[in-house]
């Protein structure tokens, strides 16, 4: 009897994790990733089940409501052909069964995929190659595309294999343990990150002079009596390490922002983005407040606040 | 644009509107699309430059759940086409189009943002021939029209890509310099505060009681400009290990009054 066991192999579940990268492809509002779960299975729908009504009563159940992450996805497809494999050798999981399990995994898991994925790794590795990309460098975009697509695909087959291995114990783990520590620990870091991207590329500088002032003997580059030739050029700059750049001029201009940065560099930033914070939980549309963003942009730059 | 040009720019151009909808390979995401852009029409530099700055303000667009976020797919495509088109005579300002592209690129990411709602609706009856090849069986059937919608959202971007590289460089060229400095400037400032909305997008999803001391810390470690973002991401790594440790440690002596379910919070924030 053992012998006669349908079993995927290791290839079938790979051309499986293969169309599962196009999940999303046929995404629509009725059923939404039905139509590329149902594409997904069917390596496995054919090596599973060689008659022709069991293939039409397959296909007709993957095409059923389905919707998550498309990343955590992975692990549902796993658990499903464990699943779609015990039933091709007799044991007794209906339709149901399996819509079930479906439809019970891909709630939490995509509460787990989102902040992870699109709002955690997205954000840090697209920073990271946005701000080598910002000076003209390949390495920033070709960091982001390469590190992204080896976590991807291996975060893609490797929770599968999990899912496949593990079978339907998994749905006790989601609820608890492991799934909420990674949640919070990638909203932790995510949070932590974002924290440091508004410091550091929400830029909002205040132009209006605030003060000028003479500055005293000593406290900037006396030009006119430097040493000739290249011994001046060595005392200025000998000169301009120890004063900075407030050295450079006799009058000392402090705009507000050098004000503001003296506070903490970045306060405007920072409480811009808690308005849009503030502004996105009114309901109101980002494409608005961008738009708006940037008509206060030319309006504050014509009246000369920025 | 040469003919090759062109042609690349479509293929680049489907790529980035298939992935509009997978979001798998990233080819939509502006750091990867403009740059593509960029090396085909020979702007490298600029096209990796207008994709960084893209990049920043996209970072928070994510599609979750049934909600569709503004489309990054034609903002960054047809931006990089425009920019190309005003620096293929030489004459125009490198930054200067950078940032008006960055400008225009709001915009086509609501037009965006609309078509693949339309490809998403047009999908629906997609998906009934799928259930039609299924009640026979058709394998070829069901994957022919999965197939079919994938290329849907491609064409999605590729249209209006090769619309506009038949437009002439010297209209693109000709409006960038009528525009005055003070509204090119205006617009460089405005879009160095738009970062600011992508970013909130993220804080709104992941904000709890527990996580907003992390942002603060972020923000002034962040101050410092000798740390890398590398470094920083050690930082906030280092607090994530530290906090989920100590806060184990704390439920394990404490009796068991932990603060209740992390991931049911998220799941609430989530809705």
């Amino acid at each position: 009897m053992a012998e006669n066991k349908v079993q995927l192999s290791k290839s079938d579940r790979m051309s499986v994790c293969m169309r599962h990268q196009f999940l999303q492809g046929s995404w629509n509002y009725e059923r939404m990733q039905n139509g590329g779960w149902c594409f997904s299975m069917i390596p496995a729908i054919k090596k599973l089940y060689p008659n022709k009504e069991d293939q039409v009563e397959a296909l007709k159940r993957h095409m059923e409501f389905y919707n998550t992450h498309p990343y955590v996805s992975a692990p549902v497809i796993g658990v499903t052909l464990a699943l779609e494999e015990d039933r091709a050798n007799g044991a007794p999981i209906d339709d149901a069964a399996i819509q079930g399990v479906k439809v019970g995994m891909m709630g939490p898991l995509a509460g787990v995929g989102d902040p992870v994925f699109w709002f955690t790794l997205r954000p840090i590795l697209g920073a990271l190659g946005a701000s080598l990309a910002l000076s003209g460098s390949i390495v920033g975009p070709l960091l982001f595309f390469f590190v992204w697509n080896i976590i991807r695909v291996a975060f893609l087959w490797y929770t599968q294999e999990f899912g496949y291995k593990v079978g339907t114990s998994i749905t006790k783990d989601l609820s608890g343990g492991l799934m909420g520590k990674i949640t919070e620990g990638a909203s932790i870091l995510g949070m932590f990150i974002i924290g440091s991207l508004v410091q550091r590329w929400v830029s909002i500088s205040f132009t209006p002079v605030v003060s000028t002032v003479e500055q005293s003997a000593g406290a900037y580059i006396d030009w006119a009596n430097l040493p000739a030739g290249t011994d001046g050029i060595r005392e200025a700059l000998t000169q301009f390490a120890s004063l900075g750049a407030n050295g450079l001029d006799v009058m000392k201009v402090t705009t507000l922002q050098a004000n503001l940065d003296q506070l903490i560099p970045g306060l405007a930033a920072v409480c811009l983005t808690l308005l849009c914070c503030q502004l996105l939980k009114k309901k109101v549309s980002p494409i608005v407040i961008i738009i708006a963003l940037f008509a206060v942009g030319i309006g504050a730059h014509l009246i000369g606040l920025m | 644009m040469s003919a090759l040009s062109i042609v690349l720019i479509a293929i680049i151009a489907l790529l980035a509107g298939m992935e509009g909808v997978l979001d798998e390979f990233q080819f939509h995401q502006p750091l990867v699309a403009c740059t593509l852009i960029g090396l085909v029409t020979g702007h490298l530099e600029e096209g990796i430059m207008l994709g960084g700055s893209l990049q920043m303000i996209a970072l928070g667009w994510a599609n979750v759940g049934a909600a569709v976020a503004p489309d990054a797919a034609l903002a960054s495509v047809a931006s990089a086409i425009i920019m190309v088109l005003a620096l293929s005579d030489g004459t125009a300002d490198p930054q200067t189009a950078i940032t008006t592209s960055i400008a225009l690129a709001v915009p086509l990411s609501v037009a965006g943002l609309f078509l693949t709602m339309i490809c998403r609706t047009l999908s629906i009856p997609m998906v009934h021939a799928m259930d039609a090849a299924a009640a026979k069986g058709n394998f070829k059937g069901v994957e022919m029209w999965h197939i079919l919608a994938i290329l849907m959202q491609g064409v999605r971007i590729m249209i209006p890509a090769l619309a506009l590289c038949f437009v002439s460089p010297e209209i693109v060229t000709g409006a960038l310099k009528m525009m005055p400095a003070w509204l090119s400037d205006g617009m460089a400032i405005g879009g160095g505060m738009v970062a600011a909305v992508g970013y909130a997008m993220v804080i709104n999803m992941m904000a709890t009681k527990e996580t907003w001391p992390f942002f603060a810390l972020g923000f002034v470690f962040a101050a410092i400009s000798q740390l890398t973002l590398i470094a920083l991401g050690v930082i906030g790594i280092s607090l994530a290990l530290l906090y989920l440790g100590l806060k184990e440690t704390a439920k394990n002596s404490g009796g068991g009054t932990g603060t209740g379910d992390p991931l049911g919070d998220i799941l609430n924030d989530y809705e």
